[in-house]
């Protein structure tokens, strides 16, 4: 870009004439502080708050004044409070929904991907739709039924609730990632003599792993950051997931901020790990699978 | 008759594999959304709560004796006497359709910024993608602390400027601005990478062939760029609808369970209905049934619009 600018000297060319990938020095410049401003913003709050979580228990009182940076709210989480506990009931939890969830989203994006059955376009709508629920109107009647299976308050009670969350999402992006692979493979596989579901197992899992593995880490996140069922479902503090526990340093009577950053600084390093390691295709399945629809 | 059956079996072996592999979906749907959704809707029809509703107590098992009220529930809230489910709905609609607004325009300016050579360009993705990599839990509580009337950073530096403090989250006008700020903050990442990928799918030749006839950046961004994202934004906009609608967590979180807020949307209201206070399990699933119906209908209408849309083209 920089070089093809050395040669071409700007005034040759007339305005607007400019090819794309070649702009005035000032455009660049209004390029650049436009985007360092708006990554600024984005930024800004995360870095504020690990910034905070450094500077001991009280240190977020004064924002602006600069008093050195200790990690005593790490130590004192860590060692006083039960976050590890909820740190693992979340990782318990999450992982269930997503293998859980992951297997048979996948099983049923195939078979929309591949089989025109009756009942196929309900399905796709169904999946769409279910998207549209808000929690509220699931909560009470789920809340009630985990009560009479005895499942409030237990891990299997939170996987579950949030495999219905998670699947058809994920059952829609799946749909969308399989319409990439060729059917010519799945065609090859039955001339050679396997079944649909050895076709699906042998040939196309294999070959749709990255896309399992984003649905898998869509689900996930979702898993790791949900409020609403787990505030209500989760009762005893041994079970509470890192979203309920977080709640109770910050509540109505007490405000420990400085636990609650370093406790969210602890929460989002792995959250964030996962997800950047997932974004580039995330998108890809989603439109995929939102456009074909 | 005869003919019937046949139809079935055939059909049934054709497809059984097809069933097969979507009949956990099925079951799991049917399960903990189709059941709770159809108890949902009976409970809307009833005066059930926190009282009435069947529980054990230690080792005594209380039958429910709430009984069917017909529509009253939903004729209560529909007529107003409930109290405050148009200017909630008002809200809540504003609520979405300003942070939509603003996560697309945003979402359609930094992809629009990204979606060329430059330097720096992976990391300034890296960076605007980050909020998507928060937990919406703990940026909401991370905006909490700094919009804190007393010891919030925001503040700080407004009084470092001279303007003195807000009461960011006090505020009844300003608590709004705030959430939607969260939100926006939140939401903007998303629109922007799926954008970005609308943008990459477009042919490059379009653009070219619009410069060789001489049309304008303008022209070219209304008549080839928009053109070509239509799709793609149809189904972010769709989804960042719905999602808004039904964001609970940036509302609950931020504003806080301060009883009577007037900055609740109907999501939060119906989820406080059901679990604070004197738990109102009817009222609740009523809210949730409107609130399930009204993006039912925008769905089905915006579909239909799109669909229009391209039948003109």
């Amino acid at each position: 870009m920089s070089a093809a600018r050395t040669v071409r000297p700007r005034g040759q060319r007339p305005r607007g004439q400019r090819s794309r990938g070649q702009r005035s020095r000032t455009a660049s410049a209004a390029l650049h502080t436009a985007l360092v401003a708006a990554s600024a913003v984005s930024v800004f709050p995360v870095l504020f708050i690990v910034y905070v979580s450094l500077r001991g228990r009280d240190g977020w009182q004064e924002p602006t004044r600069w008093t050195g940076l200790d990690v005593s709210n790490y130590t004192h989480i860590l060692g006083e409070t039960k976050f590890l506990t909820w740190f693992g009931n979340s990782v318990i939890v999450a992982l269930g929904a997503t293998v859980l969830g992951v297997l048979i989203a996948a099983t049923a994006g195939y078979a929309v991907s591949r089989m025109r059955f009756p009942g196929h376009r309900p399905l796709m709508w169904t999946f769409l739709v279910v998207q549209m629920f808000p929690m509220a109107v699931l909560i009470v009647p789920l809340y009630n039924i985990l009560g009479e299976l005895e499942l409030l308050d237990s891990y299997a009670g939170l996987i579950v609730t949030y495999c219905s969350v998670s699947v058809p999402f994920c059952a829609w992006m799946l749909k969308g990632y399989f319409d990439t692979i060729p059917a010519e493979i799945d065609e090859a596989g039955r001339v050679d003599g396997l079944s649909p579901f050895g076709t699906f197992w042998r040939l196309v899992v294999p070959l749709a792993r990255p896309g399992l593995a984003v649905t898998g880490f869509y689900s996930f996140i979702t898993a790791w950051g949900e409020v609403a069922f787990a505030s209500q479902f989760m009762s005893s503090e041994e079970h509470y997931t890192l979203a309920v526990g977080l709640q109770t340093f910050v509540g109505q009577q007490k405000a420990e901020w400085g636990l609650m950053t370093a406790a969210a600084v602890l929460i989002t390093v792995p959250a964030a790990a996962v997800f950047f390691l997932a974004q580039r295709h995330l998108v890809a399945g989603l439109t995929a699978g939102g456009t074909k629809g | 008759m005869a003919t019937v059956v046949t139809t079935v079996r055939r059909s049934f072996s054709t497809h059984w594999y097809a069933w097969a592999m979507v009949l956990p979906v099925v079951i799991v749907l049917a399960v903990l959304v189709g059941y709770p959704l159809g108890k949902g809707i009976y409970l809307s029809f009833t005066d059930a709560n926190e009282a009435n509703v069947a529980r054990t107590i230690g080792v005594n098992h209380i039958e429910a004796t709430y009984k069917s009220v017909g529509l009253d529930n939903y004729w209560k809230v529909l007529s107003g006497q409930e109290g405050h489910f148009y200017s909630r709905l008002g809200w809540t609609v504003v609520w979405t359709a300003s942070c939509v607004f603003l996560h697309y325009t945003i979402g359609l300016g930094l992809a629009l910024l990204l979606n060329r050579p430059m330097r720096f360009r992976a990391l300034y993705r890296v960076l605007l993608i980050l909020p998507w990599a928060v937990p919406a839990f703990v940026a909401t509580f991370s905006w909490r602390l700094m919009f804190n009337e007393k010891y919030g950073v925001l503040n700080a530096l407004l009084t470092k400027l001279g303007v003195g403090s807000v009461d960011w989250l006090g505020d009844a006008t300003l608590q709004k601005v705030s959430a939607v700020a969260v939100n926006v903050w939140l939401g903007v990442p998303f629109m922007m990478v799926a954008i970005l990928g609308g943008l990459q799918s477009i042919p490059r030749e379009l653009h070219e062939a619009a410069e060789m006839d001489g049309a304008t950046p303008w022209q070219r961004f209304v008549h080839v760029t928009l053109p070509g994202l239509r799709s793609v934004s149809g189904t972010v906009i769709l989804l960042g609808v719905i999602w808004t609608f039904n964001m609970f967590q940036v509302i609950y979180l931020l504003i806080g369970q301060g009883a009577g807020s007037e900055s609740e949307i109907l999501v939060t209201y119906a989820y406080r209905l059901a679990f604070q206070g004197i738990r109102d399990y009817a009222g609740s699933a009523t809210y949730g049934i409107l609130i399930l119906s009204l993006l039912l209908v925008f769905a089905v209408f915006y579909r239909r619009m799109l669909s229009r849309q391209e039948a003109v083209r």
